[in-house]
């Protein structure tokens, strides 16, 4: 019987681990679209996540308006504020440098945590979730039917991804960007508009993120920083760029904090995470599944 | 750039002697002294910060961290084991420069977002720990009881004698950093900002000059952290968590991270914004930052201190 709760526990973990890490994948892939595309790292992706989950309690709870309305409507809604931090913080600066451009992404996402906060205040806000809240009783681990809906997402978004880069043209033209935008534009690809597009395609996932997670964890105006830090460590961990290495990074993560919190000492559950990144970086820079060449090419 | 402005260094240095005087005559800033003091603080971690960033070209997130090492060992060697001030303002920066050269070497190999990534990541568990370690740190309620700064019996007991001691620290930093930019490191460190590959081949051990950069960052944010610490005998662990890296950043950005000048432009600025002139904008100051960071980066690529190059250019053409 001992046994067995250990067992749960350690399932426990391990599906919460997973939940949570499908989140930070989530937003890790939205910073490798973006990366891969513009080279830009997105500090605002996190403020993505953010808006989903408050648009919704908007669309859905306040206004009343039906799932299947509401959710296009937020993930409508977070796409257009991506196109605009394109057209307003990143398209407008001149001479462009990782610096810059990091610098820019803040500010526009200091400005969207300050709206978020003048519409929403700073209560945190829950959304019903999408298939009630009676746990399930498996192996001795208790787990909400939420959570498969957010590790489905991740698996939706990772099949959809897939299919939008490898088989479409417009992704098809996307990559073509990521890879020399010069070559791209020389073969009739108009570049900014693929910009725009990989802004776009990052802000809706983050919606769809912050939608599905706001029944888990709630939503307030300032949780998209440390989630764009953490998602950033994803990315990192598994290799900037690499979409299989955004989503295994996220996974890592999540399973670290949720083991590390579990097993050692929850106080230090940021530190974690973070201490295996630092090491990651220092004796592998380029993440597990990344390219070693890329990683020596991009400086200041 | 490059030539010492001993004019304008001479013209600084009397407007911050006579500054507390001009204060006490006009009532609406007889406090400005006291924000100028956390200007004073926050100028010696922009100056190491504008050597790294603005001359080197290496991204730190991690400055609150030093800045909260000082802080800590001033406070926890003088409150708790009652030793010397300043002997405990020198081991904190020997510790946070030590740290430095323990971290250092394997984040500067690091370019870009990596090192961006890096330095942050470190800055977190930093704060953790200070979150954390509530033996030793007092946790997040903070810990009281630092001592007041006194040297041989002369205490620096009100506002203005401290402005005095922070800003005259604040002077020895920059005329030390002006000579820096100006020596042979200075132009090797400028030499790795435009190319490292070109640096090296030019004999430079590019390494071993970003991590003397960064060791010379960390212990004067250390500096500053026990400037600190003494002059409100208090600290607790949310001043150096990462979002306080971040409003250096935006310091530097806004004065200017090119020239040192920016550097403290940009901390007096941010400061008197932060704790005067947007009181009216209370939480929502944010937006203020926001706006002011994404305006300076798309039209003031060079911040504040680059607008007379910009009014000059005009004029001639």
């Amino acid at each position: 019987m001992e046994e067995l709760t250990l067992t749960g526990e350690l399932l426990q973990y391990l599906i919460t681990g997973l939940t949570v890490g499908s989140i930070y994948a989530m937003v890790a892939v939205g910073f490798s679209i973006i990366y891969n595309v513009t080279e830009v790292i997105n500090f605002a992706q996190g403020e993505f996540v953010m808006l989903g989950g408050l648009a919704m309690v908007s669309f859905h709870t306040a206004a009343g308006l039906p799932l299947i309305i509401a959710f296009p409507a937020t993930v409508l809604l977070v796409t257009l504020v991506g196109i605009l931090l394109d057209r307003l913080a990143i398209r407008p600066i001149k001479q462009p440098s990782v610096l810059t451009l990091i610098i820019a992404t803040l500010a526009f996402s200091f400005l969207l945590k300050g709206a978020a906060m003048l519409i929403w205040g700073k209560d945190p806000f829950d959304l019903p979730a999408l298939s009630g809240r009676n746990p399930i009783q498996f192996f001795g681990a208790v787990i909400q039917p939420q959570y498969f809906w957010v590790m489905g997402f991740l698996v939706l978004v990772a099949i959809s991804l897939t299919i939008f880069f490898g088989k479409t043209i417009l992704g098809k033209a996307m990559s073509a960007c990521a890879d020399n935008p010069d070559a791209a534009s020389l073969v009739g690809i108009n570049v900014k508009l693929m910009f725009s597009l990989s802004f776009a395609l990052s802000a809706s996932i983050g919606a769809i993120a912050g939608i599905i997670v706001t029944p888990i964890t709630f939503m307030e105006y300032d949780r998209g920083a440390e989630l764009a830090i953490k998602a950033f460590g994803a990315a990192m961990l598994g290799g900037l760029g690499s979409f299989p290495g955004a989503i295994i990074g996220g996974l890592i993560l999540g399973s670290i904090e949720s083991f590390g919190s579990g097993l050692i000492s929850s106080a230090y559950k940021d530190a974690f995470a973070l201490i295996v990144i630092l090491g990651v970086l220092f004796f592998k820079p380029s993440g597990l599944l990344g390219n070693v060449e890329i990683s020596k090419m991009k400086r200041f | 750039m490059l030539h010492i402005r001993k004019r304008a260094i001479a013209i600084f240095f009397v407007i911050i002697i006579g500054f507390p005087w001009i204060a006490e005559h006009i009532p609406a800033i007889t406090h400005y002294p006291d924000v100028m003091v956390f200007a004073g603080i926050y100028s010696l971690i922009t100056i190491g910060l504008s050597l790294l960033l603005g001359y080197t070209g290496q991204i730190s997130l991690c400055q609150a961290a030093f800045y909260g090492i000082g802080a800590y060992v001033s406070g926890i060697l003088t409150a708790r084991y009652g030793l010397n001030s300043w002997l405990c303002m020198a081991i904190g920066m020997i510790f946070s420069g030590l740290v430095a050269l323990l971290v250092g070497p394997a984040s500067l190999k690091l370019r870009g977002h990596y090192l961006a990534m890096a330095t942050m990541a470190f800055g977190i568990i930093v704060s953790v720990i200070l979150n954390q370690e509530v033996d030793l740190t007092g946790g997040p309620d903070g810990m009281t009881g630092i001592p007041m700064l006194s040297l041989f019996g002369f205490e620096f007991d009100t506002t203005e004698k401290y402005y005095y001691l922070v800003w005259a620290f604040v002077f020895a930093a920059f005329i030390f950093s002006v000579n820096v930019v100006q020596s042979g490191t200075g132009r090797a460190l400028r030499a790795i900002h435009s190319s490292e590959a070109a640096a090296s081949a030019m004999g430079i051990n590019v390494l071993r000059f970003k991590v003397i950069v960064f060791i010379y960052g960390a212990m004067l944010a250390s500096l500053a952290g026990s400037l600190f610490a003494h002059y409100l005998n208090f600290v607790n662990p949310s001043t150096f968590d990462v979002s306080f890296s971040i409003k250096l950043i935006i310091m530097i950005t806004l004065g200017g991270m090119y020239e040192l000048w920016g550097a403290i432009i940009g901390a007096g600025l941010i400061t008197f914004l932060s704790y005067e002139w947007l009181h009216f904008f209370e939480e929502f100051e944010i937006v203020v930052y926001g706006a002011i960071l994404l305006l300076v980066t798309i039209f003031l690529p060079k911040g504040l201190v680059g607008i007379p190059g910009i009014i000059k250019r005009w004029f001639r053409s």
